[in-house]
């Protein structure tokens, strides 16, 4: 019994050496994040095209795949004025909320046109209920830099009926 | 008569104020030792690396609100505390820092009294501090605190014996109940190798009187969510957490100086200040070992504890009292 004392003791003394010399294992949070690895399925967010037209076409598949219920779209039309994404349609409301959600990642599958990605954000803290419903506003990601943002005027007629955007499509003026 | 009373009244004041300080940064010390021994960073806010924390802990202990229960008895409820902190500070009285040194052309020893029965003294205050305990328990009229209380009278009578009989090993071995004498008769050699069993009783039962890991049943969170503190709240709970430290650091001062050569060590008789800093460093490192065995053991069994107190630690100690009176007896 007193020998076992001892290795006990033993053991922690190491622990203790060893976090004086290599430091301990743990983090101090608000300042220094633990790394997540990429796979990780945090908050959302709504991609854009390098042209800075918007993924998503509002086709809600990604509100008819999630398991929570969680995501709301409202469509709209686009115009040859006022395009935000390629194709017929837009998303005009594009609503999750946070509270719902269970991270599952169905509706990125789902996404025929990978609009919507899980990123590797943690969630955010809020002191409403109200505060976690994100809007699209706060899902859309800026666009890459020098290029216009929505809504754009149509440059190319190809968008009309195509609603994946490829680079390399020819963008001539209507 | 006047002079000893100003020399004993800026002693004391002395001792308390490095008390009460000693007191805040051990806890933590403790916080940031355990927090190692478990890899983890500890307490790093308050202040640069921690610093400030116990400051932060005492101001939020005074603005808790200080709560009686309806049923407590509310005079032992209020006393408790005191009975169990000011014992646990009386000790320091007879505790010797240091060798006898001149400051300031006055010739003076580093201990408020050198009474001659010091060692009684020590024994019969230690003792009084369980009543505090108990008191706590019974005043708060609630189960826990109860049960915790009477877990700590019956732990500290079954320690106590055992505790007794190791420093009466000590004190026929030094030939005299004086502290500094004790700490002088161990200029050849300290205690801890000639009365080595007497010394792990020591250690063990000293555990248990200040009811550290692995012997802090008394307020087992598990059990008795805080035993017998779990009705106080705001200063009166400061108090007794003041007592558990100040126990600590008193028990560890014991240690010293009954069995390690208290302020003795190479080049003391002539630095007579290097007294001081040789017994501030054992009393630090015995701390630290009381840190690690509660970053390291689980706590014991109830009936283990009294198992270990009745039949091992105490047939032990009295073997030791006898063999030591016998070798004493044959040498003298």
């Amino acid at each position: 019994m007193v020998m076992e004392l001892f290795r006990g003791l033993w053991t922690t003394l190491q622990e203790f050496v060893q976090t004086n010399l290599r430091g301990p294992v743990t983090y101090p949070y608000p300042e220094v994040k633990r790394p997540l690895r990429t796979r990780f399925k945090g908050v959302h967010e709504l991609r854009r095209y390098s042209n800075g037209l918007e993924r998503c076409i509002g086709c809600a598949l990604c509100a008819a795949a999630c398991p929570a219920d969680a995501i709301y779209v409202e469509a709209g039309e686009n115009t040859d004025e006022e395009r935000y994404s390629p194709g017929e349609r837009y998303a005009k409301v594009y609503e999750i909320n946070l509270l719902r959600c269970i991270f599952c990642g169905y509706c990125e599958d789902a996404c025929p046109t990978n609009a919507i990605v899980l990123t590797d954000k943690i969630p955010p803290a809020g002191y409403t209920r109200e505060s976690f419903i994100v809007t699209k506003a706060q899902l859309l990601v800026p666009p890459p830099p020098g290029v216009p943002g929505t809504p754009q005027r149509t440059t190319d007629p190809a968008l009309r009926t195509r609603s994946i955007w490829e680079e390399g499509l020819v963008n001539e003026p209507i | 008569m006047v002079p000893f009373l100003i020399e004993a009244a800026i002693k004391s004041a002395i001792l308390v104020l490095l008390l009460l300080t000693g007191f805040a940064y051990l806890t933590l010390a403790e916080r940031k030792l355990v927090a190692d021994f478990q890899a983890r960073i500890g307490p790093n806010r308050a202040g640069p690396y921690g610093l400030l924390q116990p400051l932060a802990d005492a101001v939020k202990l005074f603005f808790k609100e200080d709560f009686i229960p309806e049923y407590a008895d509310r005079v032992l409820f209020v006393l408790a505390p005191l009975i169990t902190l000011i014992p646990a500070i009386l000790i320091f009285a007879v505790i010797p820092f240091g060798p006898e040194l001149t400051l300031f052309g006055y010739r003076t020893r580093l201990q408020l009294t050198d009474v001659n029965v010091g060692v009684l003294y020590i024994v019969a205050i230690t003792s009084i501090s369980v009543y505090g305990i108990a008191l706590a328990g019974w005043a708060s009229n609630n189960k826990y605190a109860l049960l915790g209380g009477i877990r700590a009278s019956a732990q500290m009578i079954s320690y106590e014996l055992a505790m007794g009989l190791a420093i009466v090993s000590v004190v026929l071995t030094a030939g005299t109940l004086q502290v500094s004498g004790i700490v002088e008769s161990q200029r050849n050699g300290w205690l801890l190798f000639l009365q080595p069993l007497a010394a792990v009783i020591f250690f063990i039962t000293g555990l248990a009187e200040i009811k550290r890991a692995p012997f802090d049943l008394v307020e087992a969170e598990q059990e008795l969510t805080a035993g017998y503190l779990t009705e106080y709240s705001s200063m009166k709970f400061a108090l007794f957490f003041m007592a558990e430290y100040v126990k600590m650091i008193g028990f560890s001062a014991l240690m010293t100086t009954f069995f390690l050569g208290g302020y003795l060590g190479p080049f003391v008789d002539l630095y007579p200040a290097l007294g001081v800093v040789y017994f501030t460093l054992k009393v630090a490192f015995l701390i630290f070992v009381l840190i690690w065995i509660r970053a390291t053991l689980p706590r014991i069994r109830y009936d283990q504890l009294m198992n270990l107190g009745w039949k091992v630690l105490l047939p032990l100690a009295l073997a030791n009292v006898m063999g030591t009176a016998v070798v004493v007896a044959l040498t003298a």
